[in-house]
């Protein structure tokens, strides 16, 4: 599969520059040191959460800080630094050169972006393994979900990198990802909204996303992990055939 | 191959950009390239030189006519064509954060090259280029004739059949540009089928078997160099320039010197077959211009001739 | 204060009538949506448990003028640092003033001076929301102002002087983040174990998050903030000079 090259691409790249990724790990490790560790003294446990027994705020919130690192490093490849390669670098146009195809360019920056989340979510997982922050070893599952993640948001840039016309258009991704971040029960459970509230957020992707990460984590098997699935991987085969019939419009012009 | 024998043929290629405002960039054009030659498209900025080279390296699709390359349809056989091409875009695309010698590298592997293959060839590839020394170095580090050079030299690791070069010139200093015109020419001797686009009449002179010169989207007349001059201009030009207030009151006076004078906005150029004799018949009509030069005719004549305009504006 | 340093603050000006609609949302949308999510919706969870730290208080009054503090820095930041290091590079817009008769101090001057302009402006939209939730005191808006200034002043004259965007990208992830993080914003600084808490007293944003609180030795809180202020001043006037003149 050609599309292959531009995973080979990235890796040649990131040994040049493998602190970028590192960190990516920084920022979630601070935040669950600061509001997981800190807060988590004012909060103490949280109930109610996945109908067992009340879980610590930290190890309640770690998993919601994986699902967003895997959603934010997915975001970040296909919308700032794919539209930097499509305006600024131009490199998707010395690729189209030889015998690559829009298609693969569009293929090979998913794949990548899904590889990378993949690393970042295995690194995070190891660090709150050893913070004593993971419940059940069922807490594995949380790298092929962070995979999925990946792959749904990474989708999603593409799609979006698409209708960006210059680089102020990027402040109203941050209007869309800020507010979702804080409102996706990354830091309280869903019960805190009052019940329509409620039905909107969990129409949230990352409200799913966190759902399939959060119950494995905790260590509970529950149907909500397969519902979870089912949206991110419909909403990543949706966006996936966009992106690739709208990048190949606009890498075509 | 088609029935012309020709490398590249192209009938009645057309380029149309949809609007708002629609925007004809190529406006159905005609030409061959034969195998081994060097074929120049001159003309100036928004000719359509880009656009046509766009088209023949299959990055741009049509919009109406022919176009075949090495004896495929540019439309169908994308995939086949680009293998067997070379390309220099006007920019350099290069990964400046890889060392120059990744940049040939992951190049290649975009053709499907084994790694070993790729690594055999970078060294021929950075000895022509003149970069064995900096195989190491970044490229954001490297100099703007030295990118040129790499953006050439990593366009061949495919060993293409054809070579495409967008303005490969435009951009470097004098020593850069002699050494760049002569690595092509040493291309060219080769066997490598060059197709370039410039807007310099001395690279065209230098590089170029065979030239389209362009203006507005077509192509207003082809040829060799030499063939071009003949047909459009005459062997000498006689060069004069004037105090700004009177430029108009001596081009009044100087009419009917030589076979065809053009008035310039700071010169005048007196088109003739002796251009001593014309400069003594601007004397006898007591014309004194501040500097006065006899030279021969160049592609800039012809290019002037043929369209009323200077390539460079 | 020199006059050219007005020209330069005009500059600015300029600039920002054109461009305040996107700022404004980056620079007061973020804290909001910070306070709503984290002092309403994490709120309950901690209002429940009534802890001693926040000492009878609800988590919305503490984390409000937490956010206040926080949101100054990172004004400081912002402002300090991409349009101070675009602003010096070859073609940008200090290379135009230095050729006329600002000198790179009044340069400085100026463009500190709108800093201060906006951080004050922006804050002020920001309190305002504060006081409708309930959640900060007007007295708070000096607090923000020095914060913002202690750091954009230093951050200014580090910019200039640097060659690379990296490097600034760097000093928010590992400097500004952290100190984000762990200076009493989210939750008491008291929680800190032992060396931690001591380390804080080092921490500008803890200053000024105390100011903007309104609690403890406000005159010494007040002096840290102004002698990174003073610090950053005569910094920047060698760099700015030393760059731009070179």
């Amino acid at each position: 599969m050609s599309a292959a090259v531009l995973v080979e691409r990235n890796l040649m790249i990131y040994k040049h520059t493998w602190y970028v990724l590192l960190a990516e790990i920084f920022e979630p490790i601070l935040y669950l040191l600061s509001i997981g560790v800190g807060i988590g003294v004012l909060v103490g446990s949280v109930t109610g959460v996945t109908g067992g027994s009340p879980v610590r705020y930290a190890a309640f919130v770690a998993p919601a800080l994986l699902a967003t690192a895997a959603m934010n490093g997915a975001m970040n490849e296909t919308t700032f630094l794919m539209f930097g390669k499509l305006k600024t670098d131009r490199t998707y146009e010395s690729m189209l050169a030889t015998p690559l195809s829009e298609r693969d360019v569009a293929l090979g920056e998913i794949a990548w972006a899904v590889l990378r989340g993949t690393l970042v979510s295995l690194a995070f997982l190891a660090v709150i393994t050893a913070l004593g922050l993971v419940e059940s070893p069922w807490a594995i599952l949380v790298v092929p979900g962070a995979a999925l993640i990946a792959f749904a948001f990474a989708t999603a840039g593409v799609v979006v990198v698409t209708f960006l016309r210059d680089w102020q258009d990027m402040q109203y991704i941050q209007l869309v990802m800020l507010p979702m971040f804080l409102f996706a029960t990354t830091f309280y459970p869903l019960s805190v909204y009052p019940r329509p509230v409620q039905l909107v957020v969990q129409w949230l992707p990352l409200y799913q996303s966190i759902e399939l990460l959060r119950n494995p984590a905790l260590g509970v098997l529950s149907p909500r992990i397969l519902v979870a699935a089912v949206y991110l991987a419909a909403m990543g085969a949706l966006c996936l055939t966009v992106a690739v019939r709208r990048l190949g419009r606009t890498l075509a012009a | 191959m088609n029935h012309t024998g020709a490398l590249v043929s192209a009938r009645g290629l057309t380029k149309i950009y949809e609007g708002p405002p629609e925007h004809v960039a190529v406006g159905g054009i005609d030409f061959d390239v034969r195998r081994g030659e060097a074929f120049g498209f001159l003309g100036p900025n928004g000719a359509g030189k880009s656009t046509t080279m766009r088209m023949i390296g299959c990055v741009s699709p049509r919009s109406g006519g022919e176009l075949t390359i090495l004896g495929h349809d540019a439309a169908r056989d994308r995939r086949t064509i680009k293998a067997r091409l070379g390309s220099v875009p006007q920019d350099d695309t290069l990964d400046t954060e890889l060392t120059v010698e990744e940049n040939i590298l992951i190049y290649g592997r975009y053709f499907g090259l084994r790694r070993d293959v790729i690594r055999e060839r970078t060294d021929r590839l950075l000895e022509f280029a003149r970069l064995t020394d900096k195989r190491a170095s970044r490229v954001q580090d490297l100099s703007g004739g030295m990118r040129r050079r790499l953006t050439i030299a990593r366009s061949l690791v495919n060993e293409p059949d054809l070579l495409l070069l967008d303005e490969p010139t435009t951009g470097l200093d004098p020593q850069a540009r002699h050494l760049l015109w002569e690595r092509l020419f040493r291309l060219k001797q080769d066997g490598v089928t060059l197709i370039l686009t410039t807007h310099y009449m001395d690279e065209a002179e230098q590089l170029c078997d065979r030239l389209a010169v362009m203006d507005g989207g077509r192509i207003v007349a082809h040829g060799s160099p030499r063939e071009l001059i003949e047909r459009y201009v005459t062997r000498e030009v006689l060069e004069l320039r004037f105090p700004l207030d009177r430029h108009e009151q001596a081009a009044e006076k100087a009419r009917g010197i030589g076979e065809r004078i053009e008035v310039l906005p700071d010169r005048l150029l007196c088109y003739t077959s002796d251009g001593e004799a014309a400069l003594e018949e601007a004397g006898r009509r007591g014309l004194d211009p501040l500097t006065a030069l006899v030279r021969r005719s160049g592609l800039e004549d012809v290019f002037l001739t043929l369209t009323g305009r200077t390539l460079i504006e | 204060m020199s006059v050219p340093a007005v020209h330069e603050f005009g500059y600015w000006w300029h600039r920002y009538r054109r461009t305040w609609r996107g700022t404004a949302v980056i620079s007061i949308a973020n804290p909001l949506l910070f306070v709503t999510a984290l002092g309403f919706g994490l709120g309950r969870l901690v209002d429940e448990r009534n802890s001693a730290y926040l000492h009878g208080g609800s988590y919305l009054a503490f984390i409000g003028p937490g956010l206040l503090a926080a949101s100054a820095m990172q004004m400081g930041f912002i402002h300090g640092s991409g349009p101070v290091f675009q602003s010096a590079r070859v073609g940008g817009n200090y290379r135009a003033a230095v050729t006329t008769p600002m000198e790179p101090s009044d340069i400085f001057t100026g463009h500190l001076l709108f800093t201060a302009f906006r951080a004050t402006l922006d804050s002020a939209a920001i309190l305002l929301v504060l006081l409708v939730f309930g959640a900060a005191s007007p007295a708070a808006l000096p607090g923000a102002v020095l914060t913002a200034l202690a750091f954009a002043t230093p951050i200014s004259a580090y910019a200039v002087s640097t060659d690379r965007p990296a490097k600034l990208s760097a000093l928010f992830r590992f400097v500004i983040m952290p100190l984000y993080m762990f200076s009493g914003t989210f939750f008491p600084a008291e929680q800190l174990p032992g060396p931690l808490r001591a380390l804080v007293w080092l921490s500008p944003l803890w200053h000024g998050t105390e100011l903007c609180r309104g609690s403890g030795p406000i005159v010494i809180h007040v002096l840290v903030l102004l002698a990174l202020i003073v610090a950053g001043y005569l910094a920047g006037r060698r760099s700015y000079t030393r760059r731009l003149t070179a």
